[in-house]
């Protein structure tokens, strides 16, 4: 009882953090920087803010009507401070003037909880004599560490519990049944780890050491192709540029240079550091190629994923922005199809850059425990 | 730039998460799956290894039964042909003694005629004796009857006795 009324408060605590929000025009008369209406419609820009992260998951509408879910915000300046992403974005608009490119860029400076920050294109800076000073295109105001549950956090968490579902009913179709033949969720899922296990793992890396990375090689798999999958859905619990995210996918490529580093046998570190059959002269120019090669293949991996997947959703609203350049519906007889089309190739990519990053971190790992050819 | 620049709190939460997924999904979720399928495939193994095994013994049983089969075919036709072959010898050897003992009853029954034909004849002769005897008294008698068929007789002796 104790534990399941802590519960309920942190859900209660969870909950409230995330404020849904109507703004109506009239309660949003600050500063009256309505200009945005006056502004052309520039798909860049809109694209742009679809695939980056936010603070704000927004759910439809837009300018001074539009629905948002308002994510926590946690920072880190002197103290850990938690507020509402509504501090910003019901804050003070505001507008500063960008040299380099002649025009005015918006931002939101907080107020409240916020107050004394501002959140300029998603950024979380200080305010300097409550301003944003602009350096290029970029505030030279001071950072602070931002560790906000964003949109992307939330498709994450949501990901990991999508994952944890699934594949938990998986196991326990197993645990209750035993060794018996898959039905259901596990008669879909489990060719797919078998295919994880044979034909990535088993196929890449020694027959008597593969065991070990199966459950990584699996873990990686069905997180990259969860969240892709997730990715492609334009509603809440998708729709989050996730594994397009710069961040996630060099996390998930250290993930894979740190296994492969640290399960290098003495064979794999003499080819990079004594190449056999290279004469002795000529290593020190071998060995910072070999090096740099260690690094490169998770730094490929790390740009196919978030460039596959970043690529794809630029695609889609691309191809939906027409009928908005164009300001025509007719347009969507076009445009509709078109994206169609590409969400559903955009299945098949999603699900072939997991395989692709599942089966390049097991080669990795294969060469890395390789014993040598005699 | 900013897109391709990581962002640091996205960074931990990933991590975070990653992590705790690696450790949970590892833990109570890949064990399970895959221990269950390797158990189920090594089941299947043992069962097509244990049918094979099981289809060679039958095949050795089969072909042990076909031999016993043979076997009990060859005896049986030994057996016909030795109940067939004692049959006709028995029947030979009960032909034989039929054979033995009618010509034993036939020589018994033959000799038994015999005697009883030497014992008619000489019974016969006996009575014909008698009744030869009989009819020469009658005719002697006869003869003798009157004188002068006893000189006749005489007479006609003596002449047979003459031309001897």
């Amino acid at each position: 009882m104790i534990a399941s009324s802590k519960f309920k408060l942190l859900i209660f605590i969870l909950l409230s953090l995330f404020t849904v929000n109507h703004s109506f025009a009239n309660e949003h008369a600050v500063e009256g920087t309505n200009h945005q209406e006056e502004k052309e419609f520039n798909v860049g820009e809109m694209i742009m803010h679809h695939i980056k992260d936010a603070h704000e998951w927004h759910l439809w509408g837009g300018h001074d009507n539009s629905v948002s879910i308002y994510l926590p915000v946690i920072i880190f300046d002197g103290g850990m401070k938690t507020f509402s992403s509504s501090y910003f974005y019901h804050g003070k608009h505001k507008t500063v003037f960008d040299e380099s490119k002649k025009e005015e860029v918006d931002y939101y400076e907080g107020v409240g909880p916020a107050e004394g920050y501002a959140l300029f294109h998603e950024k979380i800076y200080k305010l300097e004599d409550g301003q944003i000073h602009l350096a290029g295109e970029h505030p030279h105001n001071e950072k602070v560490n931002d560790f906000s549950i964003t949109k992307n956090v939330m498709s994450l968490f949501f990901g990991a519990i999508l994952i944890l579902l699934i594949m938990g009913s998986m196991a326990k179709f197993y645990k209750k049944n035993g060794a018996v033949s898959p039905k259901g969720v596990a008669k879909f899922l489990e060719p797919i780890v078998l295919m994880v296990r044979d034909d990535i793992a088993k196929s890449n890396i020694d027959k008597h050491k593969y065991h070990k990375y199966v459950p990584y090689l699996l873990t990686i798999f069905f997180f990259i192709w969860f969240n892709n999958l997730l990715g492609l859905v334009p509603f809440l619990p998708g729709g989050a540029n996730l594994t397009g995210n710069i961040s996630v996918t060099l996390f998930l490529a250290v993930c894979t240079l740190l296994v492969t580093v640290f399960s290098g046998n003495k064979n794999y570190w003499s080819h990079i550091f004594a190449t056999p059959g290279v004469p002795v002269v000529l290593l020190p120019i071998m060995i910072p190629i070999e090096v740099v090669g260690i690094l490169t293949k998770p730094f490929a991996l790390m740009i196919r994923l978030f460039a596959n997947i970043t690529a794809g959703h630029i695609i889609i609203l691309a191809l939906i922005s027409i009928i908005f350049i164009n300001k025509n519906v007719a347009w969507g007889g076009l445009s509709v199809p078109m994206a169609l089309f590409i969400s559903v190739l955009e299945l098949l990519v999603a699900f072939l850059q997991a395989f692709l990053f599942a089966l390049l971190s097991a080669l990795f790992i294969g060469a890395a425990v390789e014993e040598a050819h005699h | 730039m900013d897109l391709i620049l990581p962002d640091f709190g996205l960074l931990f939460w990933t991590a975070l998460v990653f992590i705790c997924l690696l450790f949970v999904l590892t833990k109570f979720i890949w064990k399970p799956i895959l221990s269950a399928v390797n158990e189920r495939e090594q089941k299947i193994a043992e069962s097509l290894e244990l049918a094979e095994k099981t289809k060679e013994e039958m095949k050795a049983l089969q072909a042990a039964n076909e031999n016993l089969l043979k076997e009990a075919r060859a005896e049986r036709d030994a057996i016909v042909k030795d109940a067939k072959e004692t049959a006709t010898k028995m029947v030979e050897e009960a032909k034989q003694a039929a054979k033995t003992e009618a010509d034993k009853l036939m020589a018994s029954a033959r000799q038994a005629i015999e005697t009883e034909k030497g014992a008619a004849i000489a019974e016969l002769k006996t009575q014909v004796a008698a009744f030869s005897l009989e009819i020469a008294e009658k005719v002697v008698r006869g003869e003798l009857s009157s004188n002068d068929k006893q000189k006749a007789l005489a007479e006609k002796l003596a002449g047979d006795i003459n031309l001897n």
